[in-house]
Order: C-alpha cells, then sequence, then structure tokens
C-alpha cells in the first residue's frame, strides 16, 4: 500500500509535466492540423533556460527562493515563449496553405536543428542543477515511508494552477473565443475580423509558455538536463495528446496525467526498461479501440 | 460606396471572375442574382480578399482594399453572411455573436446584441445552444445577426434564402429591407431566388459566367424579358 501510493505520487508529478508539454501539440494541431515535432525541443529550451536563469540569480546573489522561483520562471516563459513565436515565424509560416506533408518535415528540421543549437552552444554533456528546493513530507511511516517532497507538490500545485488560468482563457477570453474560432473555421474568423496570422502565433506563444514551466519543473526535479531530453519527453507528449484525443484540452491533461501514472507505475511493478514500450503500448491500445482518442470527438457534425 | 472594376479572380487556374465591374451606392440595397457558378458567391469573398484578386481594383468609401488582410477589410466596415453561413458550430449563439463583435467597440455590445435579438427573438430563446444544433433558418438568423453585431456599413449577404422554407424566405427579406431602411446599413445581396431580390433592390446586377451581363434598377430587371426568362418563369 505504502509502495503503491508512493508510485501515484511519482507518477501524478511526472504526469502533470507529461500534461504541460502535451497542450502545446494539442493546441497547435487544433488550430493549424500539424504536429510541431519541435515542441519538445522547446521544452528543453524552457529547462536550459531555466537552469541559466537559475545560475544567473545566484551570481546576483538572489537567494531568496519564492523570488527566486519566480523570477526563473518568468524568464524560461518569457524568452521561451519568444522561440515559439520565432520557431512558427520562420519554419511554418511560409508554409501555410502548403502540403501537409511539408509542414512536417519542416518540424522535424526544426526540431533538429533546436538540439544541435542547443549542443553547440551549452555542450554536449549533461548539466546538474544542486536541489533547489530539498526536504518534504513524509506522509506515512514505515518499512517503506511515502514521502511528498515539496518540489513534487510545487509541480503539482503549479500545474493545476495553470491549467485552470489556461481553461478560463480559452472559454471566456475574446482571444479565447478567437482561438477556438480558428479551430473551427480559419476563413470565417477572418470574415468576422479576427487577425488569424497573429492568433496562431499566440497559439505557439502559450504552448511555449506551457512548455517552459515542464521545462523548469524537471530541471528542478530531476536536477540534471541535456540538450537531448526534448526528443523522448516530447514523444511522450505527443503520445499523452493522442491518448487524450488530439485537439482537445482536458484531453492532453488526462492524457498526460495517464502517461505519467503507466510509466511509472510500470517502472515500479515491471521493468524499469521497458516504461517506454508500455507507455507507447497504450497508445496502440487506446487507437484501437477509440480512433479519436479517450476525449477526443469524432470529426461529424451536424450542420 | 463600393466600387469594384475590372476584377478577375482565379481558384488555381480556373478563372471565376473575368471583368468584374459593379457599383454599390451607400444607403441601396444591391442585388447579383445569376445561375449557380456564375462566380457570385466568389466575387462576394473576393471583396474580403479570400481569395484575393488577381487583377483589378476594389474601392471601399474611397479607399483600395483590394490587397489589404481580411481583418482589416472588415475592421473597414464591411461584414458578410456567406455561403453556408458558416456559424461556428461548436460555439453557443451567444458566442457567435460575440464573434462577430470581435471588430466593434466593445461599449455598443450591449445595444448591439438587443437589436439582434429584436430582428431575431428566436435567437435570444437559443442563445445558450451550439451553433451546429440550430435548423438551417435559425442559422441564417444567427450569420446575418453575427454580421451585424460587427456594426458594418456594408453588409454583404450571400444567398441568405438558400434551403429556407417560404415563411422564413419572406421573413429573411423582410428583415432585410428593415436593416436597410431603418438602421441605414448598405446591403449587396447576391441570391437565386431572382425574384425576391429584384423586388428589394434599389439596383441590380446579372451574372453569367465570371461577366457582368446585365444592369438596371431592380424593377427594370424585373421587367426585362431576357431576365424573366432566364430566371424568373418556369421554376420560380
Amino acid at each position: 500500500m505504502e509502495y503503491f501510493l508512493q508510485q501515484l505520487i511519482n507518477g501524478l508529478t511526472l504526469g502533470a509535466i507529461y500534461g504541460l508539454i502535451a497542450i502545446g501539440y494539442t493546441m497547435v494541431y487544433g488550430i493549424i492540423g500539424m504536429i510541431n515535432f519541435a515542441h519538445g525541443e522547446i521544452y528543453m529550451i524552457g529547462a536550459f533556460i531555466a537552469l541559466i536563469a537559475f545560475l544567473v540569480l545566484g551570481i546576483l546573489g538572489i537567494t531568496w527562493l519564492p523570488l527566486a522561483l519566480l523570477l526563473v520562471l518568468l524568464a524560461a516563459m518569457v524568452f521561451t515563449a519568444f522561440y515559439g513565436w520565432t520557431l512558427e515565424r520562420i519554419a511554418y509560416r511560409p508554409l501555410r496553405g502548403s502540403p501537409r506533408l511539408a509542414a512536417l518535415i519542416s518540424a522535424i528540421g526544426m526540431s533538429i536543428f533546436l538540439q544541435n543549437y542547443v549542443q553547440l552552444l551549452q555542450g554536449a554533456r549533461v548539466k546538474p542543477l544542486q536541489p533547489v528546493i530539498p526536504g518534504g513530507v513524509v506522509l506515512m511511516e514505515g518499512a517503506i515511508s511515502v514521502r511528498f517532497n515539496y518540489i513534487q507538490m510545487m509541480i503539482i500545485a503549479t500545474t493545476v494552477v495553470l491549467m485552470a488560468i489556461f481553461s478560463l482563457i480559452i472559454a471566456k477570453t475574446a482571444m479565447g473565443r478567437a482561438q477556438r474560432a480558428c479551430q473551427q473555421d480559419q476563413t470565417m474568423s477572418a470574415l468576422v475580423g479576427i487577425n488569424v496570422d497573429r492568433t496562431i502565433s499566440m497559439t505557439f506563444v502559450i504552448g511555449a509558455t506551457l512548455a517552459a514551466v515542464a521545462g523548469m519543473m524537471v530541471t528542478l526535479y530531476y536536477g540534471v538536463i541535456d540538450f537531448f531530453i526534448g526528443f523522448l519527453a516530447g514523444i511522450k507528449a505527443f503520445t499523452a495528446a493522442v491518448v487524450g484525443g488530439i485537439g482537445s484540452l482536458p484531453g492532453a491533461m488526462l492524457g498526460g496525467l495517464l502517461i505519467g501514472l503507466i510509466e511509472v507505475f510500470w517502472s515500479a511493478y515491471f521493468t524499469i526498461e521497458y516504461k517506454d514500450v508500455a507507455a507507447f503500448s497504450i497508445l496502440i491500445l487506446v487507437l484501437m479501440f477509440r480512433p479519436t482518442g479517450l476525449l477526443g470527438k469524432p470529426e461529424i457534425e451536424k450542420v | 460606396m463600393l466600387s469594384i472594376t475590372g476584377v478577375h479572380t482565379f481558384y488555381g487556374s480556373i478563372e471565376a471572375l473575368r471583368g468584374v465591374d459593379l457599383e454599390v451606392k451607400a444607403g441601396d440595397i444591391v442585388s447579383l442574382i445569376g445561375a449557380n457558378g456564375a462566380g457570385k458567391s466568389t466575387l462576394l469573398m473576393t471583396v474580403c480578399g479570400k481569395p484575393r484578386a488577381a487583377r483589378g481594383r476594389i474601392v471601399f468609401d474611397g479607399e483600395d482594399i483590394t490587397a489589404k488582410p481580411t481583418h482589416e477589410i472588415i475592421a473597414s466596415g464591411i461584414a458578410q453572411s456567406p455561403e453556408g453561413r458558416r456559424i461556428f458550430p461548436r460555439m453557443s449563439v451567444l458566442e457567435n455573436l460575440q464573434i462577430g463583435a470581435t471588430t466593434a467597440d466593445s461599449a455598443y455590445f450591449d445595444r448591439d446584441l438587443e437589436r439582434v435579438y429584436d430582428l431575431f427573438p428566436i435567437l435570444k430563446e437559443r442563445s445558450n445552444q451550439r451553433g451546429g444544433t440550430l435548423s438551417g433558418g435559425e442559422q441564417q438568423m444567427l450569420a446575418i445577426g453575427r454580421a451585424l453585431m460587427s456594426r458594418p456599413r456594408l453588409l454583404l449577404l450571400d444567398e441568405p434564402s438558400l434551403g429556407l422554407a417560404p415563411k422564413v424566405v419572406q421573413q429573411i427579406f423582410k428583415t432585410i429591407k428593415e436593416i436597410n431602411e431603418e438602421q441605414g446599413v448598405t446591403v449587396f445581396l447576391v441570391e437565386q431566388n431572382a425574384y425576391h431580390a429584384l423586388k428589394l433592390a434599389h439596383r441590380a446586377y446579372v451574372m453569367v459566367t465570371g461577366r457582368i451581363s446585365l444592369s438596371g434598377t431592380g424593377s427594370d430587371l424585373l421587367a426585362n424579358p431576357e431576365v424573366r426568362a432566364a430566371y424568373l418563369e418556369g421554376g420560380h
């Protein structure tokens, strides 16, 4: 039981991170119908910016933790958003209206480029960060104690808050309405006066911002990052988005949680070497029985 | 108010408009009639820059809008209720109307909403229902209402009577007249229902395969034997 609870906490933490990244995939797919395969790299860049920000703050002597975390979070979000915006501008916008395959190739190209760009600038070695938020609460003492670390609490709480804010933005604000309009009918969106290009840019910015938060959390959680972390995390989050139903925001959150839990429980009870196989097998299973994902809707609408 | 000169529009290599000249005067209802595939809808869409005119000029209120982005054309005071209505199916009726007001000053929103609900009371009843679940007639009303929410000076209506029951058609045309006379909105109407469209129009044009073949006042064209033979007798 204790073991199970501990794994549940670990799984929720990992799932929260996947969920944050998955939103970027699902939003971009919803609005322009393409998989942004460079999104994993955007997350990786978010992690690097967070790491650099921590080091800069250390040099500046800002060590009061809440302030430092806030500043790092802001820096990661702002700079990563800029990367997301630039990515759309140079790699996808010029290809608008061309076949999907062209945009897909461009996405894979950007993914490879960004990996090498970071490798060149930061080196290929693993970058460590000393534990910033140590400690935690012991929920259950015993042969196996159940620990809920502060960093895990922070990851889960931040994710819940961000997703709530984000869902509100999409449901209630004019910008969110424009996003949904562009998902449903871009020509008509332009005909009511929505700047479609700007709305698409905003989608990339929001997706990158959430990925940056995920990147920062991972830096804090694992304490090591390298230029290649975006690849697997990206594919996992993409899997999460598809499992949840690509294009569906609650689906991305649910999918992320599910993939995180499966991965952790598989590692805990079966073999850690096959945890990725388990995660991807779920994808196959879901697609076999629900091709539109768990919360995805079939594309049929009564008109 | 709107003047179109020598406009050519292509879909790929197909020339849908082959040099269209047309004039819409402020305060008028102008009708454009013609057979299926003549290019009527393409003309309305070209005015909004989707697709863009390959040649020719479109001037709105003295300003050349031929090369402007669509959202700026809309912001300058043109609204369209397009072919097929294109209601946002997964948004509520209210949200569809809110999105129609994208370019309008938000200070007018409540008043404009009230005005649309007065014109189409059924929309008020259905305000929380998803757009995709409305009937054809209700969707048409919503499409017109959505266009009005941007406070346009020029309203482009594409086949507002298509697929609707005769009674609803009557109502729609009555409302178009109201919008024009009471709210002072200039209307450019594309219709296959030639009788109603000509009766309503101050000025009318006939389009045949991408060109304007005839023009005159609405009553001129109603009396014109060619128009009667081609568009009014038999079937209508």
